[in-house]
């Protein structure tokens, strides 16, 4: 049992890194919020071209062959910079939709779970419906996240699995993220004559965020590695809590300035509420998880 | 990432099944609580067993007297044996997890064959006399002092916590041999034979009730000089070499019990009714999500443990005793939902488990202290008050 990345799983992920990084920084993300333009085609294509959809597709059919683990890898860092756009019904149209394995096609799904359709303006198919079906505006708490009402719903049931797992992913990175954030302004910002990152009541905010992204982290990979409907669906709800929970706390350690829409705390955090809302809700993964527990094996009995 | 286990792992795992399956139904009836001498004799006939099967000190280093196994051998070994509801490494804890490792590490050659056989054989057992009165948290500042007399120290002073300590044959003592120096650095790690001229042992009961630990008091104890590990005032460093053992690996056991922990309460609540509220099954559904979620981190762990050099749990332990720590907690409160008023009854297992889990989050580090070893040293926050 080797439970850690393998090398060229690291060198994967530290690739995805870079490109972003270099083409989806700080600078990107906020002319992004200003411009209103959530899906740069440009850079979509950027993301098709280094694999980022066709990663679990076969060689044979185009794809780059790898599995989930190598999959969870890369939405994490597509989590940590806070990439815009319909990523995971994209990957998982690689295939299925023309255009998507390249990164051409901009595909979303029927994954919020009622009516509210995800990126829709921009979308050249939506997973779960024949077509883009038509659909109202509505004013989405993210600005990085177009959101329509559409009168007929579709169903994307086929893929809410590896979706969750995909989006759990997409939630790690960002509560990683997160902890940075405050780390760092907990180290730079002064009160009472010393950083704040210095007293215990700041401290602590910091290590909960770690912990519970950490072991989000590690039940995402395992799900990844096992392919366990049950683990991916605490994959998602931990993943859910530690992005949802990292970013309020992220907001705390900020203050006065993360209330701000200058400070980007806020877009983790509305866009952690979307993800919390897409494939597989907190209660959803619950329910799933006491299913598995009332028919497992474990515990049969002491109580009688 | 390969959460498979190698055919070697499986064989080892497969041997272990196998001679469980034919040692635990020989094996006497368990003493209770309170019954200590009971206890020692259990807890010491178990580590018979299981160096006489060749399972003593499987995570020791083969020149200690240990089998060198693998940080998943050694996982393998503390899953199996808890699914298999072996006894629990009991009063042999501090001797096998602590003071045994230490010794290993640091001592001489006498005293590695001095101490470490009669440890993997089930003949002495060991207490931690680290903690005292006024230095719990802020271990660094105790005060126990130990002055040079001839080849002697000549000890006083009181320490606290200390569990076992009616039934232990030695104690692994940190003692204070420099008053002058800072308060790291003033400190000596000592084995002390409890049965020394001017030892008194007061048992403390603990909220659960017992007389799960107690309070030692150290009366002008002659201790030898020869029985120092490591250098004079190097306890410290002496000292730290071994903890990170203690939050590494020390709950995996645990984790598989709550488990099945879980799929008790589940089931008791199908019996009882009390599954039909959606507020405590999805409590349950999510405790059971976060156990599975715990026993993987603690593969992550013992796989980077396997990477590094030495096979010394990181820092990472940490970060796991927190979680841990706390969902224990929650699965007790959990357990008392759906038990409801039979939750009152100190009869049911449950209740006493409940009380004895308070202590998770203050044994071996508090969880305050945790989180400050998680800002500081893992997150790199500035020290500070």
């Amino acid at each position: 049992m080797d439970f850690q990345p393998t090398e060229e799983q690291e060198d994967l992920r530290a690739g995805v890194r870079d490109l972003l990084a270099g083409r989806y920084g700080r600078e990107a993300l906020r002319a992004s919020v200003d411009t209103g333009v959530t899906v740069d085609r440009a850079l979509w294509r950027e993301l098709g071209d280094a694999g980022f959809f066709a990663l679990r597709l076969p060689e044979s059919e185009g794809g780059v062959g790898l599995g989930l683990p190598e999959a969870v890898l890369v939405f994490e860092e597509a989590g940590r910079a806070l990439v815009p756009g319909p990523l995971v019904a994209t990957h998982l149209a690689a295939g299925v939709v023309p255009g998507a394995a390249a990164g051409t096609a901009v595909v979303s799904a029927f994954d919020l779970g009622g009516p509210l359709v995800a990126h829709l303006a921009e979308a050249d198919a939506v997973l779960g419906a024949s077509g883009v079906p038509a659909g109202e505006p509505v004013r989405s708490v993210d600005p990085l996240t177009p959101l329509h009402r559409v009168a007929v719903a579709g169903d994307a049931t086929a893929y809410r699995e590896t979706g969750a797992l995909l989006t759990a992913a997409l939630q790690v990175g960002s509560a990683l993220r997160t902890v940075e954030l405050a780390v760092r302004y907990a180290g730079e910002r002064e009160q009472f004559g010393q950083p704040i990152g210095a007293f215990q009541a700041v401290k602590h905010l910091c290590a909960r965020m770690l912990v519970r992204a950490e072991v989000a982290r590690t039940a995402v990979y395992a799900a990844a590695v096992t392919g366990d409907a049950g683990e991916a669906a605490a994959a998602k709800l931990l993943a859910d809590g530690a992005a949802v929970r990292g970013a309020r706390d992220c907001l705390q350690v900020h203050g006065g300035m993360g209330f701000t829409w200058e400070a980007d705390v806020h877009l983790h955090l509305k866009r952690a509420w979307v993800r919390a809302e897409q494939w597989r809700t907190v209660a959803q993964a619950e329910e799933l998880l006491a299913r598995e527990l009332v028919d497992s094996e474990e515990g049969a009995g002491r109580l009688g | 990432m390969d959460l498979t286990y190698t055919e070697e792992e499986q064989d080892f795992r497969a041997r272990l099944r196998a001679w469980l399956a034919k040692v635990l139904p020989e094996l006497p009836a368990r003493p209770s609580p309170d019954d200590w001498p009971g206890r020692r004799a259990y807890d010491l006939g178990w580590q018979r067993r299981l160096y006489e099967a060749g399972y003593a000190g499987l995570h020791w280093p083969v020149d200690a007297g240990g089998r060198g196994a693998t940080p998943t051998q050694h996982l393998i070994f503390l899953e199996e044996t808890e699914r298999a509801g072996a006894p629990y490494v009991g009063a042999n804890f501090v001797g096998l997890l602590h003071a045994g490792p230490t010794i290993a590490a640091e001592g001489t050659a006498q005293q590695r064959a001095r101490w470490l056989p009669p440890v993997l054989r089930g003949d002495e057992v060991w207490c931690q006399g680290f903690s005292e009165p006024d230095a719990g948290s802020d271990l660094a500042s105790l005060r126990t002092r130990a002055v040079r007399d001839g080849d002697d120290y000549v000890i006083s002073g009181s320490k606290i916590w200390t569990s076992h300590a009616e039934v232990a044959d030695w104690c692994e003592l940190l003692v204070r041999t420099d008053p002058g120096a800072p308060k790291h650095r003033g400190i000596s790690w000592l084995a002390l034979p409890m049965d020394a001229p001017g030892v008194s042992v007061r048992p403390l009961r603990t909220l659960a009730g017992s007389a799960e630990f107690a309070q030692v008091f150290l009366d002008e104890v002659r201790v030898p000089v020869a029985n120092r590990v490591g250098a004079e005032n190097d306890g410290w460093r002496v000292t730290m070499v071994t903890l990170s053992f203690e939050r590494g690996t020390a709950f995996v056991g645990e984790v598989v019990a709550c488990r099945r922990t879980l799929g008790e309460l589940a089931r008791t609540a199908k019996a009882n009714g009390r599954w039909d509220d959606p507020v405590l099954r999805r409590r349950l559904g999510r405790l059971y999500g976060e156990f599975g979620a715990l026993w993987r981190l603690t593969q992550w762990n013992v796989s980077e443990a396997e990477r590094s050099a030495g096979g010394v749990p990181g820092i990472g332990g940490s970060v796991f005793k927190l979680a841990y720590s706390h969902a224990r907690q929650e699965l007790y409160d959990t357990a008392a939902e759906v038990l409801g008023a039979r939750s009152l009854s100190l009869e049911e297992e449950w209740t006493l488990d409940r009380l004895s889990s308070l202590s998770y989050t203050i044994a071996a580090g508090t969880s305050q202290i945790q989180r400050n070893i998680v800002a500081e040293r893992i997150l790199g926050l500035p020290k500070g008050r």
